[in-house]
């Protein structure tokens, strides 16, 4: 070693890091042992586990390392923190196989029930939000975690600040994914939908996503350029409201430390404005803010050309910014919600089309002048094909917003088939664009193992996405149809049984769409696994750099 | 309760509208200020920079 040995010590992070975790440690086992329920005393072991894990990790990491590590510069050029970006991009593939699979399992439960198996576990009502959150959370979570680290110290020339900060957010952000989603299973749950973890892990998701912002606003702090580029405004936009969002969301007081459950702060109709107001803009921030980052990072970035118009992406982040927070009271037309208030979301929904497709318009013309390169690269087809589902379900979502419209839309399969034209075209396949991207620059490749097959999963993803929401259209609004036929004397024309009875075919043409999604899903990771694993090195001077940031 | 409403009501419908067509006209001018352009872009480039 070049380096005296003298340069070794432990900094006030790791210190910091490790006795809070170890104090964490202790802390859970305490209220393991005197839990009132078992599903808790299990989530409280997993949690003492996990954070002694972690201390130890930060121990082992200190004892192994010959000299201070994370030189901010290695051969005058930014030393990139890849570590992390890593683990959070093989842990969104791991996790959104994972969410698919759980889907095309509720999906084909709703064909055929009988896949229930009649057991708790397995049951509709615990894999539905397993479902929901390992690919909005889990799977999304960490392309957006993966991305936002890598286009904020790319664009701004900088290393992320800290050495055990970053693997705290990718890790801990991980542990709450896991306590979450077994939490599902064993039925714990505070019942509101897209927040449903409770207390105790609200609190440690709170503690992680803080840590996120306060490293994202470091990396910008220390940025070499003058101008913060427009997808770091979208990544800082997201990362806000989420945190702003979440705690809303989640006030309440727990029955007791020793106990899993809590009680809500609000009730009635108040209760369920903040739910909307919440779940409006996990989609608004979380699936759209974050991934429109993506779009305005990995788009210009794959074309090779600037993105169509800067100034308008400044409009387009505004305006989206301040009228998506809105549009909650939407999804309470017809309910306790006084009429103004839903006539207000409603009316902020319609006004969204404006920045929704400002900013597609930007995102597609962005290739303008390279539009061959549609033919020729699978990866930029899947972007750009992103971006139109993008403007499909965001001219699709205003509509559906309107009282009338949703007086036919509402509880119905068209809403389930909107969500899924917007998470598995835009968010979906703008994260698998991204992915294809990331793995090959994160681990120094040429490029990737094989574009044919990535062609193979654009097209399964696509035909698949493409059943799903034709499916979901059909029944969705034969459902709503059906629901409000009377007969001449006033009576409901069918049984609710009626309906369900004639929605099932296209309960199996869903189930087949996302089995083909699921399959393009296989396909990309063994893809991006031979990448890794076989993959021709990249042979620049930048090789250096990232071989060091990758080693440390 | 009639009066709270109508007063938040009247709030909402002038000095909010006022709020949002100050922060709309901002945000334009910002973008569209012609001595920004250089700056803009500079970013536009930066994705696309090597270092």
């Amino acid at each position: 070693m070049a380096r005296p040995i003298a340069a070794k010590s432990f900094t006030l992070e790791e210190g910091g890091f490790a006795l809070f975790l170890a104090l964490l440690a202790v802390g859970c086992l305490f209220i393991a042992a005197k839990a009132w329920e078992p599903a808790y005393a299990f989530h409280m072991g997993v949690g003492a586990i996990m954070a002694a894990a972690g201390c130890i990790l930060i121990l082992k990491a200190y004892i192994d390392r010959t000299e201070m590590p994370s030189q901010l510069t290695a051969d005058g050029k930014p030393n990139y923190n890849y570590g992390p970006i890593k683990f959070a991009s093989i842990a969104a593939m791991f996790w959104g196989i994972a969410g698919f699979i759980v889907g095309l399992t509720v999906a084909s439960q709703l064909a055929w029930p009988v896949l229930n198996f009649d057991f708790p576990l397995t049951n509709f009502g615990r894999l539905r939000p397993l479902h929901t959150s390992a690919v909005i959370f889990a799977f999304g979570g960490n392309v957006l975690l993966a991305t936002s680290f890598y286009v904020v110290q790319r664009t701004s020339q900088a290393r992320m600040p800290g050495i055990i900060t970053p693997w705290f957010i990718v890790l801990g952000y991980n542990a709450f994914i896991v306590i979450a989603g077994t939490g599902y299973l064993l039925g714990i749950t505070q019942g509101k939908e897209y927040a449903e973890p409770e207390w105790y892990a609200d609190l440690w998701l709170t503690i992680v996503w803080v840590t996120y912002l306060l490293a994202f606003l470091g990396t910008l702090w220390k940025r070499k350029e003058p101008h913060i580029y427009v997808a770091n405004w979208f990544y800082l936009a997201f990362i806000v409201t989420i945190a702003m969002l979440h705690l809303g969301n989640n006030m309440s007081v727990p029955v007791s430390i020793f106990s899993s459950k809590s009680i809500q702060v609000f009730s009635g109709v108040q209760d369920a404005m903040v739910q909307w107001w919440y779940g409006h803009n996990a989609v608004g921030f979380f699936l759209t803010a974050g991934f429109l980052a993506i779009m305005y990072y990995f788009v210009p970035k794959r074309a090779e050309r600037p993105v169509y118009s800067y100034r308008l992406s400044i409009v387009h982040f505004w305006s989206l910014i301040f009228l998506y927070i809105w549009a909650g009271p939407h999804h309470l037309h017809y309910t306790a919600l006084p009429d103004w208030a839903s006539t207000l979301g409603m009316v902020m929904s319609i006004v969204l089309w404006m920045p929704s497709w400002g900013g597609m318009i930007n995102g597609l013309m962005t290739l303008s002048g390279a539009w061959d390169k549609l033919r020729t690269d699978p990866v930029i087809r899947m972007l750009v094909v992103s971006v139109a589902f993008y403007g499909m379900s965001t001219f699709e979502g205003p509509l559906m917003s309107i009282r009338a419209v949703n007086g036919l839309s509402h509880y119905t399969d068209w809403t389930v088939g909107h969500v899924h034209s917007g998470a598995l075209g835009w968010v979906g396949f703008v994260s698998f664009g991204a992915l294809y991207c990331l793995f090959p620059w994160l681990w120094n490749k040429k490029g990737l193992y094989s574009l044919k097959l990535v062609n193979w999963h654009f097209w399964l993803g696509t035909i698949g996405i493409v059943l799903y929401i034709c499916a979901m259209w059909v029944s969705g609004i034969m459902q709503g149809l059906m629901w409000r036929a009377y007969d001449k004397l006033g009576f409901l024309e069918y049984s609710f049984i009626e309906t369900v009875e004639q929605m099932h075919p296209f309960y199996v043409i869903r189930a087949l769409g996302g089995g083909l999604f699921v399959l393009g899903s296989l396909i990309m990771a063994y893809n991006l696994y031979m990448t890794v694993r076989h993959g021709e090195q990249e042979d620049t001077v930048l090789a250096g750099a990232s071989r060091m940031a990758a080693a440390e | 309760m009639d009066t709270t409403y109508t007063a938040l009501a009247q709030f909402a419908q002038t000095w909010g509208l006022l709020y949002f067509v100050i922060l709309f006209i901002g945000a334009l001018a910002y973008a569209l200020w012609p001595s920004n352009s250089k700056q803009f872009d500079a970013a536009a480039q930066s994705p696309l920079r090597e270092d």
